[in-house]
């Protein structure tokens, strides 16, 4: 079973492994209480995007332009693409963990898996903040 | 440990669309023009088809991972896991049903010229 799972093997873990800090068991938490919030966040822009009043077909520049003129949906946005970025690469850390037993293969994977959470995470933030519903 | 198993697959799967996703969202910086013709593909007959896919592995890594929330922070939770499998799967099916027939409803019009 993960370890991220089970607090009790985390904890006997963490002397071994990770020395004095806590990390593992915040990480541990973190999964939880973003995944509460992502459960609403998630679910409920899938439903709108994809269920309601004609779902994707409606979607095009006008229909981005018309959700982000609310202040409420760029909020929803962004809270959704850092909580959902950090929760999911968060997760595949943890999956390197558990199956890249080489040193230098977990090194690199997970060089590239924080690079690229960095990247996703600035660009989403940039396109948010900077959209102009005026260019063409 | 299949629901485990699922909840990795589904994990893992959903994190590399939101990659993608970000990705051509991203286009609306570009021109409208170049986010409605990637926004276009989305809404091709074989792409819809993986949105319901995306939507049910959203909607099984949601619902089972509250069934871990309650696992682990229920006192009753390690006990009743093995129910609560059962009411997470129902669950989706409840919810899968409809939903399947509204986001493919566009679908089978274009392709059979009626909803089923």
């Amino acid at each position: 079973m993960s370890n991220t799972q089970d607090p009790s093997a985390l904890l006997n873990q963490r002397s071994s492994r990770s020395g004095r800090t806590n990390y593992e068991l915040y990480s541990w938490l973190f999964m939880r209480i973003s995944g509460i919030i992502l459960v609403f966040l998630v679910l409920g822009h899938l439903f709108i995007m994809n269920i309601l009043d004609g779902g994707v077909q409606r979607i095009n520049f006008g229909f981005v332009a018309g959700r982000w003129s609310s202040p409420f949906w760029q909020v929803w946005d962004l809270l959704q693409l850092w909580l959902a970025m950090l929760h999911g690469g968060n997760g595949l850390r943890t999956i390197i963990n558990d199956y890249a037993e080489r040193d230098s293969t977990r090194l690199w994977l997970k060089g590239i898996l924080y690079t690229t959470v960095v990247f996703i995470i600035l660009l989403g933030t940039l396109v948010i903040f900077t959209f102009d519903p005026n260019l063409s | 440990m299949w629901s485990w198993v699922a909840h990795r697959i589904t994990g893992v799967a959903v994190f590399f669309f939101l990659f993608v996703h970000v990705l051509d969202t991203a286009l609306v910086r570009v021109s409208p023009d170049a986010y409605d013709r990637v926004i276009a593909t989305y809404k091709t007959p074989l792409v819809n088809f993986l949105e319901v896919g995306l939507v049910g592995a959203v909607l099984y890594h949601a619902l089972n991972g509250i069934r871990l929330i309650l696992v682990d922070f229920w006192s009753k939770g390690p006990k009743y896991q093995r129910a609560m499998l059962w009411v997470i799967v129902l669950l989706w099916f409840v919810v899968m049903v409809p939903g399947i027939y509204f986001m493919t409803k566009h679908t089978f019009e274009q392709l059979f010229g009626t909803a089923p």
